[in-house]
């Protein structure tokens, strides 16, 4: 992809006014001075570095960007967001970006799709219980993810110390959570 | 003093041990945290990359329950939690159009005005004379190197220290009699949740703290959030045992470390529930 050339494409420049609506930050401010990326614990894993995301923001590049592995994989550390120069909170820009990619039900490749994966996961038991529940949550994320006994060492020392709990955590006014989920899906439906 | 005290869905698993230490340690310091009742989960990571106001707005049923319960400040230990609730609550006092939209999707009517403070900001408050008193064994040999991780320091709005070299968590520890060791990871992400979905992620991030604590002649490592302990506690078998040459760093919480200093047995602290052995250590002091 970066080998061919980049077409400008006016219609999607569309992408930094869309980032500013969801984040409030102006990624035309960034001068690529590869600060983030250079302080990016998670930088070698990525396809696109932070500073790649951010210019190609600024170029419209919407489908190379929301199809990246990058905006997933951020943790949302902020190392990028507390140390650029020019005060972007790029971080803040990568989860937009997640969003964005949420809203357009993309659900990623390789590594961006396990993670949002397990953000489902994570919200389908909060949205069940009103609290997330660990060992679903995980074996959502195993089922989904088609490998059943992933952590399954990890799982197993958990239980051992104690620190497992099956029965899962209920809050009382349960409907109150549910009630949350629903207004904002109503609300991103009619938007 | 009394607080609203947000436990936060890993209080009675992965974050056990955290929660029950730092009510330990609370109550010996006159802190007496009030539990919210019928308190719901924060969001954590996986609603604010899926929507800004759900994230928002689950945080934010628990601060209207604050507000209800007639509590001005509320405190969690978990660090997650805490940079949810904060964050919310950063964002709800500044946009009231926002805070509108907001209390219709929970259907309460919140003001806005609790302040958010993590269980570090609250143990720190205490001042040290009277946190001394309290201890009856000395931790000279622990050499700790304190990970603070990213959630309680990043972003700017809501740091409760610096971003970079934070030391309010030194401090603490220091009262204790142990020596803080300076090192260079103190901040460095340990990879969050990716150690569900990307663990070999994870794996790679905290084979470099443990590497640095290595470096800085640390016997232990000691934090403030349940996730970096579980990722630092599990994850460094993968290095400590394939190098050799690592040696193994016990991760404990900092009430842990406190408790153990006020005289409370092992088992009231949780620090034989790791991962990684704690025992030899531990044995210096109990």
């Amino acid at each position: 992809m970066m080998q061919q050339p980049i077409v400008i494409d006016d219609r999607k420049s569309d992408l930094s006014k869309e980032v500013l609506l969801h984040s409030a930050q102006d990624s035309s401010l960034c001068f690529q001075c590869g600060k983030c990326t250079a302080g990016c614990p998670v930088a070698f894993a990525m396809d696109l570095t932070p500073n790649q995301i951010m210019r190609m923001v600024q170029l419209g590049l919407i489908d190379d960007v929301l199809n990246s592995q990058t905006i997933r994989l951020c943790a949302y550390c902020s190392t990028c967001s507390v140390r650029c120069p020019r005060n972007i909170a790029v971080a803040d820009v990568m989860d937009s970006l997640r969003i964005m990619a949420a809203e357009r039900n993309i659900p990623g490749t390789d590594r961006s799709r396990k993670v949002n994966i397990f953000n489902q996961a994570f919200l389908d038991t909060l949205n069940m219980f009103g609290r997330s529940h660990e060992v679903l949550a995980m074996l959502l994320f195993n089922l989904r993810s088609y490998q059943p006994f992933h952590n399954a060492k990890l799982g197993l020392k958990m239980f051992n110390n104690g620190k497992i709990k099956l029965k899962p955590d209920r809050v009382k006014a349960v409907n109150e959570v549910k009630e949350i989920f629903q207004r904002i899906n109503r609300l991103r439906k009619g938007a | 003093m009394k607080v609203a005290y947000y436990p936060g869905c890993s209080y009675e698993t992965s974050g056990k041990d955290y929660e029950t230490s730092a009510k330990f340690v609370c109550n010996k310091l006159g802190i007496d945290l009030i539990e919210i009742p019928d308190w719901s989960c924060c969001g954590s990571t996986a609603a604010h990359s899926t929507d800004h106001l759900l994230a928002v707005s689950l945080a934010a049923r628990n601060l209207a329950l604050v507000e209800k319960m007639g509590f001005d400040t509320v405190t969690a230990s978990c660090s997650a939690c805490y940079q949810r609730l904060a964050l919310a609550q950063t964002e709800l006092a500044q946009d009231k159009k926002l805070l509108e939209q907001v209390n219709e999707i929970t259907g309460y009517d919140y003001k806005a005005a609790v302040k958010v403070n993590s269980i570090l900001e609250i143990i720190a408050c205490v001042d040290e004379e009277s946190i001394k008193a309290k201890f009856t064994r000395s931790m000279e040999n622990f050499r700790i190197a304190p990970y603070y991780g990213c959630l309680l320091v990043r972003p700017a709005k809501i740091k409760i220290d610096d971003p970079e070299n934070p030391t309010i968590m030194d401090r603490v520890l220091q009262t204790t009699g142990a020596r803080v060791v300076d090192w260079s990871h103190k901040t460095e992400c340990c990879g969050a949740s990716l150690s569900v979905s990307n663990n070999d992620i994870v794996t790679a991030l905290v084979s470099r703290i443990i590497k640095a604590a290595n470096v800085a002649d640390a016997n232990c490592i000691v934090t403030a959030c349940a996730l970096c302990h579980l990722n630092l506690d599990y994850y460094q078998s993968f290095v400590t045992q394939t190098k050799g040459a690592l040696k193994e760093m016990p991760v404990f919480y900092f009430p842990q470390i406190l408790g153990l200093a006020m005289g409370f047995s092992k088992k009231d602290m949780g620090v034989e529930y790791n991962i990684t052995d704690t025992s030899e250590l531990v044995k210096k002091v109990v």
